[in-house]
């Protein structure tokens, strides 16, 4: 009799964690494309707005601090950083698992790392400074390296090379992604979700500023910093066959 | 018989121990609890590191203090952090003008004392460092300095038998990473606290100034305190000290970082504790001697034209005066500090 009793209330207990505690999975994916091309690292020569070819060799970015709307009305706020690096496939898809199961209509990010993670000391994980997306003698994050070859530079080895970072201002390289869903998106405990979203590298190099790669090869001042966080703030798009 | 022979064989034994225990244990570097407590001085501001979230124990700050003085953080294990901050010198390097790297590298700076560092809000001459934990990142990776990469510390700390029974003492885990290293450098370096001077006993009235030593500290708190404040000795803020830029070194301190015009050629105001024994002094160690600082700051005419205005309010100073404020400064020398056991390198001993 008594162990009857135990029972039921041990299965009450998980029913009751089940219905009302339910997270779900959502899985984001970061295809890296130029323009409609895929990107390939070193091997292959893209071409610029100004028709300058060029080649990645290297392509890394922070995004941070997700928000998402409910169909509902409601936000959830996921505060969790993670390092996309082209070079590890593994690191393009990145699964956010504290998202309560619902119908989603739109999210946002952001591109780099906020104050108050700049400013806590020695990190693990994706914000390790062994990730080398950190600056020693000027404490904070790289938010993005963009770095390849490019004929036009008038560098040393002709190559190109854009550290961008900066969470102070008059140097805030934090840019907000916002993305609408299409269609909402409905999660649930039971399978994966995926959002797969297009990244497109041709626009750190267009819009609002055109970059000529002879005449910017490198970054190391404030001014450019915030024109290329302009550039990029524009470059996550939902991938056209999600919508 | 057998049990004599037992009976030797247990003997012997326990010398053995008993010896390895005085080696181990030697209570001179013997670090307790009482040791790492975090004791705030009398008359001292709220610090702005408290290592909330670096718990202190006796433990991780003994893996502090091996890592602080273990060549094995540079590319060729050659310079350690204790290379050029010496406890004899308040940790500052002494009677070298500029910091001293791998490879017979000469640096660009002098070297900083290492005291009262939770009281900073920013780190190096010219504050671009803004945490007591990242700050060992930079010596570290500076290829003038030990050249090695984050990446490889950890893995020569990996490989390194005792470390891993360190690391796994300190965390009760056997995770070696970086945040792990530079939370135990933070323990050894954040407990480097002088507050024990002459001045700091004079102050709370267990022990007496003489007649030069009280004008000093007169003089010091009309002419000096306005940068350098009281009790910490440095208000943390960036100035133009008045010395003309090194055209060789061609050094613009903050303004590198900022890109901000005001800051141009400005540089952290030093604390001045134990400033008898930091020499060289000024962020290129220019000045052999205190005597020439005080001449520097009492000759408005040799002034640079972006000295501060603090640094032409001093004017001139009569050889009495100077005297004074020597002798004064010669009162903020804490040997109770500099001879610290719990700083002391425990392989000085083998």
């Amino acid at each position: 009799m008594r162990s009857k009793i135990v029972i039921s209330i041990i299965l009450v207990t998980i029913l009751s964690i089940k219905l009302f505690g339910q997270y779900s999975t959502l899985q984001l994916n970061f295809g890296h494309y130029i323009g409609d091309q895929k990107l390939v690292l070193d091997s292959v020569m893209f071409k610029n707005e100004l028709g300058q070819n060029f080649t990645v060799s290297k392509f890394k970015y922070y995004v941070s601090n997700f928000h998402f709307k409910s169909s509902s009305g409601k936000d959830i706020f996921i505060n969790e950083t993670f390092l996309i690096n082209e070079d590890e496939e593994e690191s393009k898809k990145i699964i956010l698992n504290k998202l309560p199961a619902g119908n989603y209509t739109s999210f946002d990010f952001i591109l780099g790392v906020d104050s108050l993670h700049n400013c806590s000391g020695a990190q693990s994980g994706a914000l390790d400074p062994v990730n080398a997306m950190f600056w020693a003698w000027n404490t904070g994050y790289i938010f993005l390296k963009l770095e390849g070859f490019a004929p036009n530079s008038l560098s040393p080895g002709k190559f190109f090379e854009y550290h961008i970072g900066g969470y102070k201002q008059p140097s805030n390289c934090i840019r907000k992604i916002s993305i609408a869903l299409g269609k909402e998106v409905k999660t649930d405990a039971a399978i994966t979700k995926e959002i797969k979203l297009k990244v497109n590298i041709l626009e750190i190099l267009k819009t609002p500023t055109t970059i000529d790669f002879s005449k910017l090869s490198s970054v190391t001042d404030h001014k450019n910093a915030t024109l290329v966080a302009d550039n990029y703030s524009d470059m996550f798009k939902l991938m056209p066959n999600e919508k | 018989m057998k049990n004599k022979v037992i009976y030797t064989l247990f003997i012997l034994i326990a010398i053995a121990a008993l010896c390895n225990s005085f080696v181990i244990e030697n209570p001179y570097f013997k670090i307790t609890k009482k040791d790492v407590k975090l004791k705030i001085p009398k008359g001292f501001p709220k610090p702005n590191y408290t290592f909330k979230k670096n718990k202190l124990t006796p433990d991780v700050f003994v893996l502090g203090r091996k890592l602080f003085y273990d060549n094995l953080l540079s590319k060729d294990n050659t310079v350690s952090c204790g290379t050029c901050h010496q406890r004899i010198a308040a940790f500052a390097h002494i009677d070298h003008k500029l910091s001293h790297g791998i490879y017979a590298k000469i640096g660009t700076r002098n070297v900083p004392a290492l005291q009262n560092l939770i009281w900073k809000d920013a780190y190096m001459w010219d504050g671009g460092v803004t945490s007591l934990e990242l700050q060992p990142i930079n010596p570290i990776t500076s290829p003038i300095e030990m050249d090695e990469s984050l990446e490889n510390v950890i893995l020569k700390l990996r490989a390194n038998k005792e470390y891993v029974k360190l690391f796994n003492k300190a965390y009760k885990d056997t995770l070696i990473n970086s945040e792990r290293l530079l939370k135990a450098l933070a323990q050894f370096t954040g407990l480097m606290i002088t507050a024990n001077s002459k001045y700091d006993k004079y102050m709370h009235k267990k022990d007496t100034f003489s007649i030069a030593e009280k004008n000093g500290l007169q003089l010091f708190r009309t002419k000096c305190a306005g940068c350098h404040k009281e009790p910490l000795f440095t208000d943390n803020s960036y100035r133009n000290n008045g010395i003309k830029m090194d055209t060789s070194l061609k050094d613009f301190g903050r303004g590198r970082l900022t890109e901000i015009e005001k800051d141009y050629r400005t540089f952290k105001v030093p604390g001045l504790r134990n400033v008898e024994i930091t020499y060289p002094y000024m962020h290129d160690g220019r000045f052999k001697k205190l005597k020439d600082v005080i001449d520097h700051y009492s000759n408005s005419a040799n002034h640079d034209d972006r000295a501060d205005t603090l640094i032409n309010k001093i004017g001139v100073l009569s050889a009495q005066q100077k005297k004074e404020i020597l002798s004064f400064l010669l009162t903020l020398t804490d040997k109770e500090f500099l001879y610290d056991r719990r700083f002391a390198d425990p392989a000085m001993l083998q």
